[in-house]
């Protein structure tokens, strides 16, 4: 098989005000794989969760592993309406948080995998979250938002969406 | 400035993806390109056997099936973090887990492996992964890291549920990232 150029940047957005929400929508069906990669901030300290298709119903569910200094801890949400970036953190005020989300075969016929990371350090505090979500849906993910709960990101919060082949 | 601005083809190429049809054993890339710097192998998947809850599928390179591998793990289970050893020499290293036959249908587990310096003939190839699946109420979370004792480039890479077989719709593809 020949080589095929892979990953591309489907779209990107950088913040110029305080938002509740990134939004990607119209996503092409063209890929395998998505990649979302947000660095950025809060205003309040707040979770970071995100959904598809503008589905808010009991349709997620998510597996973590995280550790935060002092401990490793390992917890799952079931029948969630979102999947949370990191359930047990809250995103910071000063400092950017990164967090990566790979879903896999996105525009195909099963339920939706994804594996997430959620990855920050305040010399002092923070820590490293792993956790691998389902969304029981066997649609094509065609909008992907991604929030902070009941929040805002900051200004000049950047994120992008990938699309790999 | 002369001329036309230079092409650039990205750093991140598909060399090949392979799906099961269901009942595989295994799963082989042959022949890669040594043009890499490093090798990402991206999945889904799903064991198509009853005889566990999980699958685990493994890597082996270059048809090796000497004990010449080995591997640790973290892990979390939704309810404890924990942290295995494969216990020494074996002869493949664990790096993606999926959902088992009595799972949900269409529920499949997700993988990102890496494998930096492949095509290196003077170091041996060490292995990184992330993986694992959510069934709504259990599920385990993954991060594998893997050591083959072998200088040799590699070549081809099977991967293996282990005696086991793959379901219908597992699916890995093979990237190569330009250095």
């Amino acid at each position: 098989m020949p080589d095929v150029s892979t990953e591309v940047a489907i779209a990107t957005t950088t913040l110029g005000s305080a938002a509740s929400s990134i939004d990607f929508t119209s996503i092409s069906s063209a890929y395998t794989d998505l990649r979302l990669v947000l660095v950025g901030t809060s205003t309040a300290n707040s979770t970071v969760a995100y959904r598809y298709n503008s589905d808010s119903g009991s349709n997620y569910s998510n597996t973590y592993l995280y550790g935060n200094g002092s401990s490793a801890v390992s917890g799952r949400f079931t029948g969630s309406t979102q999947i949370f970036t990191d359930p047990t953190t809250s995103m910071s005020t000063t400092i950017p948080n990164l967090i990566e989300i790979d879903i896999f075969s996105y525009a195909g016929s099963t339920y939706k995998t994804s594996l997430g990371a959620f990855s920050f350090d305040l010399n002092g505090s923070g820590s490293a979250t792993r956790n691998v979500g389902l969304w029981r849906s066997t649609s094509a993910i065609s909008s992907i938002s991604i929030y902070p709960l009941g929040d805002t990101f900051k200004s000049g919060t950047t994120a992008t969406l990938y699309g790999i082949l | 400035m002369d001329g036309n601005s230079a092409y650039d083809p990205g750093a991140t190429w598909l060399i090949a993806r392979v799906t099961a049809t269901g009942g595989e054993t295994s799963l082989t890339f042959s022949s890669i390109p040594q043009t890499y710097k490093s090798l990402q192998i991206r999945g889904i998947t799903r064991r198509a056997d009853a005889g566990s809850t999980i699958a685990t599928d493994n890597l082996r390179f270059n048809g090796d099936t000497g004990t010449n591998y080995t591997y640790h793990s973290l892990t979390g289970n939704g309810t404890t973090a924990s942290a295995t050893w494969a216990g020494g020499a074996t002869s493949d290293i664990v790096f993606s887990r999926g959902a088992g036959a009595t799972a949900t249908a269409g529920i499949f587990g997700s993988v990102i492996a890496d494998i930096h310096d492949y095509a290196s003939t003077t170091k041996n190839k060490t292995t990184r992964s992330f993986t694992g699946f959510d069934l709504n109420g259990s599920g385990n979370i993954y991060l594998y890291s893997g050591l083959w004792l072998n200088t040799a480039a590699i070549t081809s890479i099977t991967i293996y549920p282990n005696g086991n077989t793959i379901a219908a719709g597992t699916t890995y593809a093979l990237y190569g990232m330009k250095g």
